[in-house]
């Protein structure tokens, strides 16, 4: 049954972010340009989600198993300390470069968009890289 | 600034993030897990043994998302702009940057801020920031 639900919840949030303009790299630049035509409708994207979703993130918030009985996985760490500041930093100055973020970049990648496939692989290396510096600085 | 009304989509993508939204709390509330795309993909990627079936399906129902709407009507316009070169340092950045902050627009900006996590907000502010600093100097300063 949490199979089914993953998968459903992935093939409906790619949905949505199609139906959204989300999925439009172009359409994401026109947000991120202020100073320009700014085109805000994905403002609305992530009040709209957000409005669906606080009520049932919080009550997961304050129990420790779903209601299909699985363990609540959420993060532990508190402190807001370089490494978030940091990569956030470098994540948003790559969004604003190309206008794409992981979620659209894999609900596009099967659309025939080749140049996807290059900023989908130069992704995936830049987390096979933070994986390699990680166990470098902490051997198991 | 001055708005586009003409691209500006206000209801589809109200509805957009409502169906995304939507998304975050079936998985919340039948896995007990966050939808945060970069940790999904990172932990897959690190063959991590926990929850991989659920997090492959997950990604699985992300990528043929686009053939289900193809089946039924016309795709909606995807257009990238960016040249291989921009895509390949644009890709590593949010690579290596959303695994040092721990999340991207899915993780931190729709599920972290419904939980009202102060490094979520932290991390958004941060990443919204960048994202428009980013498009100011690349269209406004250098004029590409």
């Amino acid at each position: 049954m949490i199979k089914l639900t993953a998968f459903f919840a992935g093939l409906i949030f790619g949905l949505g972010l199609l139906l959204a303009g989300m999925a439009n790299p172009a359409k994401v630049l026109a947000f991120l340009d202020l100073a320009g035509a700014w085109d805000p409708s994905l403002a609305l994207v992530m009040g709209g989600a957000i409005a669906v979703a606080i009520i049932p993130l919080n009550w997961a918030r304050k129990n420790k198993q779903s209601l299909l009985g699985a363990p609540m996985q959420f993060p532990m760490k508190r402190e807001l300390d370089s490494r978030l500041i940091g990569g956030s930093l470098l994540f948003g100055i790559g969004w604003g470069l190309a206008g794409i973020c992981p979620g659209p970049a894999l609900t596009i990648l099967l659309t025939g968009h080749g140049q996807i496939i290059i900023f989908v692989l130069a992704m995936l290396a830049g987390m096979y890289l933070f994986n390699l510096l990680e166990r470098s600085a902490r051997p198991d | 600034m001055s708005i586009d009304w003409i691209n500006f989509t206000p209801w589809t993508s109200l509805a957009g993030g409502a169906l995304i939204g939507l998304a975050a709390s079936l998985f919340v509330l039948a896995n007990g897990r966050i939808a945060g795309i970069s940790g999904l993909l990172g932990s897959v990627l690190r063959f991590d043994s926990e929850g991989r079936s659920e997090k492959v399906l997950f990604l699985l129902g992300l990528l043929i998302s686009p053939l289900l709407w193809g089946a039924f009507t016309v795709m909606p316009e995807i257009e990238i702009k960016a040249g291989w070169p921009t895509l390949i340092i644009a890709g590593l950045l949010v690579g290596v940057g959303t695994r040092y902050g721990s999340g991207c627009t899915s993780g931190h900006g729709v599920c972290g801020i419904s939980r009202l996590s102060a490094r979520s907000i932290t991390a958004t502010m941060c990443f919204m920031f960048a994202g428009f600093a980013t498009v100011y100097v690349i269209r406004h300063v250098v004029g590409a």
